[in-house]
């Protein structure tokens, strides 16, 4: 071992011991008998869920909800973030690539669930907020994206077509769009895949979607329904991990 | 000018209309209503939120409480990653395939190991196929408002998480000396400590490292739903409208960010 890296390894035992420390947890207290009974209690009360014909209908709405504010919110993302890369790609000049480059960081570097309480105060409780937040912090992600694509496809053939006297829009539309459309549609479904994992969490703050019902179902201390909503959840990431498996698999090929 | 022939116009013009048609439900399931932004009352409220974002509150006293959550984030993805990490080795040495002793030939423990490997998987999976924010929710329930709840939400969602990728890091490399150990009579335990730690050493270390940082976002927040830390104290902010300290709260967010990513770069490079 080297020396340094014993020093590094004492540095993260010291990081460690010092988390804990500074938290002042109490685990005697949390690992007890009294509170272990207590959880125990709380973890049974989960079961059976909630399989009413009823809430299972409210589930499959909330799952659809989820579902509808990923869609959106990425379809928004990847027009706005078409319109950001443009001049993010430096076709514009120096001054707005600058400007479009900040635009995308900011929205990037501000978390989803961040948007979604801001977009609470704006648009209202209610998935539209959700839809909106997912499409604000994704147009950062999909406009870097897409503006690195656009930079890094051969300007050929658009040039070609310039040469040949065709105006700037038509040789960007003929010229440079066909050969970054793929790139763009792969990005798309990819952050998709993310968003329908986020949009069934985004609702903790009251924007709509599968987490919102979890959330009122826990504060209203109703576990079997809560069970309920986590099962859709599970359920919805499980068959997203499959479809998208799958896609993979045979788009690939 | 003659009009424009573009022989794939109809083809993509029918794309287009197809998936604005499947994507229509979804326009109304979300009550997409760019409106709902200019109606008066809500526009007033975000007006409002929003003209008192600048400046930034920068008392003392507001200063203060902020480094104390942002100490309390670190601390929280800190020991979280540490409890991940108590989770995740034991139960990734159980789960990985090429330190079986029983794989080898067909002996006594063949089925003692099964029933020990299937179970470690299945809790391995469980663990991280829930969300943080939901195992957080969850705690916070159970635990009460406060820090720990974000410290056992991170280390089992994280534990999961570690603990599948530790035994891929393991398979992954060579596990020749690990076996050839086992082959000739040593334990699981030092084939492992000789055999696969040398070579898989680098990418434990990067690969947990890269977690911590996300652990350092997920803490942030996770104070939303209560689990203490920066996220918790902005959610407060949040909800007095005083958009002065929430301002504070995501500049200090975005530094807490980039210091991660910076601690975690020197981290790696010193480990490489």
């Amino acid at each position: 071992m080297r020396r340094s890296h014993a020093l590094v390894v004492i540095l993260l035992l010291l990081a460690a011991w010092a988390s804990f420390a500074y938290l002042a947890l109490d685990f005697g207290q949390l690992f007890s008998v009294e509170a272990g009974s207590q959880m125990l209690k709380y973890v049974v009360s989960f079961f059976p869920p909630d399989i009413s014909v009823d809430y299972l209908a409210q589930a499959w709405r909330g799952t659809l909800e989820t579902i509808a504010i990923s869609a959106i919110g990425t379809l928004l993302a990847a027009a706005l973030g078409l319109v950001l890369a443009l001049p993010a790609s430096g076709r514009f000049g120096v001054v707005p690539r600058m400007i479009a480059r900040l635009t995308l960081n900011f929205l990037r570097s501000i978390p989803e669930l961040v948007w979604a309480a801001l977009m609470v105060f704006a648009a209202g409780l209610g998935p539209f907020a959700g839809t909106l937040a997912l499409a604000l912090h994704t147009t950062g992600v999909i406009g870097r994206l897409f503006a690195e694509t656009l930079e890094n496809t051969p300007p050929e053939p658009a040039h070609a077509l310039r040469f040949s006297g065709s105006r700037p829009a038509l040789a960007f539309f003929y010229g440079t769009l066909p050969g970054v459309v793929p790139q763009f549609v792969a990005y798309s479904l990819y952050r998709w895949e993310i968003n329908i994992r986020m949009a069934a969490i985004l609702g903790f703050v009251g924007a709509g979607g599968l987490g919102q019902m979890l959330y009122m179902s826990l504060s209203l201390f109703q576990q079997p329904q809560a069970m309920t909503i986590i099962l859709a959840m599970l359920g919805l990431v499980a068959l997203v991990d499959a479809a998208s498996a799958w896609l993979r698999q045979h788009l690939v090929d | 000018m003659h009009p424009a022939r573009d022989p794939a116009a109809l083809p993509r013009f029918a794309l287009t209309a197809v998936i604005v048609l499947l994507l229509w439900p979804g326009f109304r399931l979300t009550e997409f209503d760019l409106g709902v932004l200019f109606d008066p009352r809500n526009r007033d409220v975000m007006g409002k939120f929003l003209g008192t974002f600048f400046p930034p509150a920068l008392s003392v006293d507001f200063l203060r409480l902020i480094l104390k959550s942002t100490l309390e984030t670190l601390a929280i993805a800190t020991a979280g990653m540490t409890i991940a990490m108590a989770i995740a080795f034991p139960l990734s040495l159980l789960v990985t395939r090429s330190l079986s002793i029983s794989r080898i030939g067909p002996g006594p423990g063949r089925w003692s190991g099964r029933a020990a490997r299937v179970p470690a998987r299945i809790t391995l999976t469980f663990f991280r196929s829930i969300p943080e924010i939901v195992w957080a929710l969850l705690f916070v329930r159970a635990v009460g408002l406060g820090p720990a709840a974000g410290v056992l939400a991170i280390g089992i969602t994280y534990g999961g998480m570690l603990g599948k990728v530790y035994s891929e890091i393991f398979e992954s490399g060579d596990t020749r000396p690990a076996v050839a150990l086992l082959e000739t009579g040593g334990g699981r335990l030092a084939a492992f400590c000789y055999g696969m730690w040398p070579v898989a050493l680098p990418e434990l270390v990067s690969y947990t490292v890269y977690r911590w940082e996300c652990a350092v976002r997920a803490s942030v927040i996770m104070g939303f739903v209560g689990a203490g830390g920066l996220g918790q104290q902005m959610e407060l902010s949040m909800r007095m409208l005083s958009g002065g300290e929430v301002s504070t709260i995501l500049l200090v967010f975005l530094l807490l960010v980039a210091l991660a990513d910076a601690v975690s770069a020197w981290l790696r490079k010193v480990t490489a």
